[in-house]
């Protein structure tokens, strides 16, 4: 998938030196090159010194991930799991929602920034409803992400909330420079946020808006905090990297729904395995009206909207 | 089979991902061209499947108290009445669904009033109640027995839980209740600039 070793990003905070690092006889060398690079001091050697998730071998995952529960214990007070379960066989993940049934209540965007623990300022959302003309079917100059009358829906219009698509091309990957985000078995487009190095190329490339960047320091109510996570979704981040919607990576890999599905009151949102041809996916892409998102740009998305009426 | 024609225009995508603000629709079932990609080594049998009969139904939201109906309507010191009339009783509802010679004994029984009947007669029970929505909706009742129309909530691979009909339309008034939305995003314009604040 990725043929070269990504390189190794050049990290904008100094290791310090971390007692238990079993890397350590790389350690004062290393720390004497990486203190001379820049100066800040919040990455433990560990973390500077850690490996692009898909080159960790099985005991370097144990290790990182208890570091990293380690660290989270510190930050939230709270015991965090970090999750590593991989795709399931058989398994390629595909969505759909219901634009005849949509409403545009928000709740899914709200759903969503609680169990995956984003920033709640500065704020950082995963999915963005639009609100568009019923007149001027999909099209983006009509579309009002910013809708707040007292009820929804309002007469003449519909809504078309947007998330990462999970493009079977995903550009957003192809322009990573590091290898930092990248497409897995199950069609799930993630990103390693200890290798990410905050370029945000990924941003630009993506043609739905769907990458949202830490400019600040996450912050989020520690009673709030969703202690489910999974190392390639919701565990909480650190100011200057990119993340986006993983279909809830830490639900769905366990068999469970993503949140936004479970949430919402229409029921517009279809949640599946594209291999299961008895799923509900299946049925959606089998017997609806569906089309594509910017079609055009042959991204190949596994997010389909359709008319259900 | 609509196969995916357009090539990916790499070079133009970051500008034009920012810049291209039109969506063009084409209506197809992109599935088979999706499938016909995926590698052979996930085309095995599916390890997971959807299971229709795991289906779970919540109890149906009737008021709390209301049930057994029969408590009042016991056929003796208060008998049924098939007349159409406004009543001294139950002014929550007020029918707003379909024509209006619509009735409440079309659905409610007659006689047991703890039941709901068909256009044949049969009795149901409020617990499957879609069965009476679905003589009329049938199209709308064959998507939800799918899980389109509606909401399953669970596990996508097994066990899952299914709301009724009524769950979400009300049977006598049954257009979907709107909904105050929640707090929209913020805006260029809500953005704080602090020194030092983007790096
Ligand atoms: C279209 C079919 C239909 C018609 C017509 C209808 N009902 Fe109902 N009614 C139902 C169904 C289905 C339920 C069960 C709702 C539930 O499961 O919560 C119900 C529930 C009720 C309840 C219990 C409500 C509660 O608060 O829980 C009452 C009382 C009632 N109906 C009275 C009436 C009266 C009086 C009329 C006529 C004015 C009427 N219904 C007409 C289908 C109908
Ligand atoms: C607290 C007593 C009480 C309960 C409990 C009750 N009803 Fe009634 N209901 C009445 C009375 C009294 C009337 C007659 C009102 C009138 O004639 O003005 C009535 C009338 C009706 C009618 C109009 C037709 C008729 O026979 O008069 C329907 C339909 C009805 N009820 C359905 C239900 C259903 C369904 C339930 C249970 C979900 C229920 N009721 C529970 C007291 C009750
Ligand atoms: C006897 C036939 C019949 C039954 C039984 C019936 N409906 Fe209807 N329903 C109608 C008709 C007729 C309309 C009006 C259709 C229209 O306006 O186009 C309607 C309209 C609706 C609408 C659209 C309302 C709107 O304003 O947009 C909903 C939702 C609905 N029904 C739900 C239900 C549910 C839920 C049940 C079961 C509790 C049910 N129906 C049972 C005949 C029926
Ligand atoms: C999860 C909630 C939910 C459940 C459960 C549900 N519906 Fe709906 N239904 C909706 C929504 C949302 C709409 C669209 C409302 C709108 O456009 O304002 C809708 C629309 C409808 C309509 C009107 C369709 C149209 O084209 O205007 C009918 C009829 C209907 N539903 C019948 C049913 C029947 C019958 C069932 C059960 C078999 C059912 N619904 C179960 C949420 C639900």
């Amino acid at each position: 998938m990725n043929p070269e070793k990504p390189l190794k990003p050049i990290s904008e905070c100094t290791p310090c030196a971390s007692s238990d690092s079993r890397r350590l006889f790389l350690g004062t060398a290393a720390a004497a090159v990486a203190g001379a690079l820049t100066g800040c001091g919040k990455l433990s050697m560990d973390e500077f010194l850690q490996h692009n998730f898909r080159e960790l071998s099985k005991a370097e995952i144990q290790h990182v991930i208890a570091r990293l529960e380690k660290e989270y214990q510190e930050k939230y007070g709270k015991a965090v799991q970090v999750g590593v379960d991989p795709a399931l066989q058989g398994v390629i993940f595909g969505y759909a929602l219901d634009l005849s049934r949509c409403i545009g209540c928000r709740r899914c965007v709200h759903a969503c920034v609680k169990e995956n623990n984003q920033s709640r300022e500065p704020e950082v959302q995963w999915i963005r409803v639009l609100q568009m003309d019923k007149e001027e079917g999909v099209n983006i100059h009509h579309a009002d992400p910013y809708y707040a009358p007292d009820r929804v829906p309002e007469e003449g219009h519909f809504y078309m909330p947007v998330q990462c698509q999970q493009c079977k091309k995903p550009p957003c990957v192809k322009v990573c420079p590091v290898g930092a985000t990248w497409q897995e078995k199950d069609g799930i487009v993630v990103v390693d946020y200890n290798w990410c190095i905050g370029c945000r190329y990924c941003m630009a490339a993506c043609p739905y808006g769907a990458r949202h960047f830490n400019w600040g320091e996450p912050t989020l109510p520690v009673e709030e905090l969703n202690t489910a996570t999974h190392y390639l979704g919701n565990r909480p981040r650190q100011k200057g990297v990119v993340e986006k919607c993983t279909f809830c990576i830490q639900r769905t890999r366990k068999g469970l729904y993503p949140a936004c599905v479970e949430i919402c009151p229409t029921g517009s949102r279809k949640f599946g395995n594209l291999m299961d041809p008895k799923s509900e996916i299946r049925y959606v892409l089998e017997n609806k009206r569906v089309f594509l998102f910017k079609e055009d740009l042959n991204t190949q998305p596994k997010f389909f909207y359709f008319y259900g009426v | 089979m609509v196969r995916f024609l357009i090539s990916f225009e790499r070079k133009g995508d970051a500008a034009l991902g920012r810049v291209l603000l039109l969506a063009v629709i084409i209506l197809l079932a992109p599935l088979l061209g999706l499938a016909d990609e995926i590698p052979k080594s996930h085309a095995q049998p599916p390890s997971k499947s959807s299971v229709t009969q795991d289906i779970e139904v919540p109890a149906p939201p009737l008021t709390e108290g209301i049930f057994p109906c029969t408590a009042c309507h016991d056929n003796k010191t208060l008998k049924p009445n098939a007349n159409r009339r406004s009543l001294g009783m139950h002014d929550e509802v007020q029918l707003r669904h379909g024509p209006e010679s619509r009735w409440c004994l079309d659905c409610h029984d007659m006689t047991d009033r703890n039941k709901l009947h068909l256009v044949s007669g049969e009795r149901i029970e409020f617990t499957t109640s879609y069965l009476l929505c679905g003589q009329c909706h049938g199209d709308k009742f064959r998507d939800w027995r799918s899980g389109i129309h509606g909401k399953r909530t669970g596990r996508w691979d097994g066990k899952k839980q299914y709301l009724l009909c009524v769950h979400c339309h009300n049977p006598h008034a049954p257009r979907f209740q709107a909904l105050q939305p929640m707090p929209k995003p913020k805006g260029p314009g809500d953005i704080k600039l602090r020194r030092g604040g983007a790096r």
